[in-house]
């Protein structure tokens, strides 16, 4: 059974038709990545599929999904230091107490954070906050992984660093969805990728056939950066 | 002029000799108006934190409650806390008027809405930032608008002592609930009001100067408060 289904799903935002009758299946392992122009529904799929929205239409976990949390582009981080943002994390995950402080140094040194336990969060850089970011997620051992564009605002270096992690997590076994509006960073990370536009999709492709031109239509066009 | 300079000593002079009604009465002011804040606080907060996320009929409504009567007249709040605990009223009972228990209660009703109010916006603000993000870590609605005032920790300390400064300085509500009871009930304002009416000049200037002072440490403290948040970020970068 697929981790996570939608079958037909719609959402309207008022007059906007965000979605519409969308249907797709995420299996564990894979790394989906979310393309399209602004606009064409990418954060509306990805917080449906988080459970995050109302919708017409069902949405489906699969038995044994787990655990799924969802990183943003612009990462939220309280006013707390770095380990109490991960220990918040812990205690909102019921985390037993005896647990933190391995699964804390843990998070932090997968995300290369460690010895910035006490530093306060707000005073990280962006690449920074948006590893604490990954490391919160990461500490409560999800199943799924929900990224929302999450180097959009970063810096190359950072980026770069965003990415090695993402792609650890992957080969580590977690399954992953990304949007994205980066088709190199979708080619490089991603095992399929999903062409949305206008809240429809128009292109469900393993990555190697997405990118090997034989696409048609709007889809072809997006990847040819013609499609606005 | 000279009258007034002369009061102006007269002031420093009953400061400096720490004068026992005045220190009496300052404790008093500052006793009560602490009190009701922290009464209002443990509501007011809570309440804000609540409207800021709840969804019911009738919650703009509520919400519009909050935000009007953040200009409630301290003398109506008076009146009300009167009405209730006047010997023939519902909480005659109690026998508590022209006690500083009753001034307490008067401005607890007075600054609890100025706490609802700015805390359901402050809430409400933080909410749209960082909502979303701590739903997705699995809180509940609820606890994602406490764990804000949390997250906004000193911009609640902020209202909080906006709340005092704004108990400390009315008149109205003590004045009709409290009676000006000479040590009893007798707090700054209304002893400037009433050495005011009186001609005694120098200990309505000397009380004037004092609740001038607390509010001026009042306000160094907001000022404290932002500037601590400020440095706590700067000094790392």
């Amino acid at each position: 059974m697929s981790l996570l289904s939608l079958d037909r799903v719609s959402v309207r935002f008022g007059a906007v038709q965000a979605l519409h009758e969308v249907s797709l299946r995420i299996e564990r392992g894979e790394f989906v990545a979310l393309v399209g122009s602004n606009g064409s529904g990418k954060t509306t799929l990805l917080r449906t599929l988080h459970g995050m929205l109302r919708h017409q239409g069902r949405r489906e976990l699969g038995t044994d999904a787990g655990r799924q949390v969802m990183v943003f582009q612009r990462p939220f981080v309280m006013r707390l230091s770095v380990a109490n943002n991960l220990r918040l994390a812990l205690w909102l995950d019921a985390v037993p107490r005896a647990q933190w402080d391995a699964r804390v140094r843990a998070a932090l040194g997968r995300v290369g954070l460690l010895g910035l336990e006490e530093r306060p969060a707000r005073a990280l850089s962006g690449g920074q906050q948006q590893r604490l970011a990954l490391a919160r997620a990461w500490a409560v051992q999800p199943q799924l992984l929900f990224l929302d564009e999450p180097t959009a605002s970063l810096d190359p270096t950072a980026k770069r660093e965003v990415e090695a992690l993402l792609a650890g997590f992957a080969i580590d076994g977690m399954t992953l969805v990304m949007s994205t509006h980066n088709l190199g960073q979708a080619k490089r990370l991603a095992s399929r990728v999903i062409y949305l536009e206008a809240g429809e999709i128009h292109a469900d492709l393993p990555t190697a056939e997405f990118f090997n031109g034989r696409l048609q239509g709007r889809a072809q066009q997006f990847l040819k950066g013609e499609a606005t | 002029m000279s009258s007034f300079a002369e009061s102006v000593g007269t002031a420093v002079d009953l400061i400096l000799h720490a004068d026992r009604v005045l220190l009496g009465t300052v404790g008093l002011s500052l006793a009560v108006s602490g009190t009701a804040t922290l009464a209002a606080a443990a509501v007011g907060l809570a309440l804000g934190a609540w409207s800021a996320v709840a969804h019911f009929p009738g919650h703009r409504v509520l919400v519009l409650l909050m935000n009007t009567l953040l200009a409630l007249p301290s003398v109506v709040v008076g009146l009300v806390v009167y009405l209730l605990l006047s010997r023939s009223g519902p909480l005659g009972s109690w026998g508590i008027l022209f006690t500083p228990t009753a001034m307490v209660i008067a401005q607890t009703l007075l600054v609890l809405p100025v706490i609802a109010a700015l805390t359901r916006q402050l809430v409400g603000d933080s909410l749209r930032d960082g909502g979303d993000q701590l739903r997705s870590m699995g809180a509940r609605p609820l606890t994602c608008a406490l764990l804000m005032l949390v997250h906004d920790r000193w911009a609640v300390l902020t209202v909080l002592i906006a709340a005092f400064g704004r108990a400390i300085a009315e008149v109205g509500a003590v004045m009709v609930v409290g009676g000006n009871i000479d040590g009893v009930t007798r707090v700054m304002t209304t002893t400037i009001a009433l050495e005011t009416s009186k001609g005694d000049l120098p200990l309505a200037m000397a009380l004037g100067i004092v609740l001038l002072a607390v509010v001026g440490v009042v306000n160094a403290l907001i000022g404290l408060t932002q500037r601590g948040q400020g440095s706590a970020l700067a000094g790392v970068r």
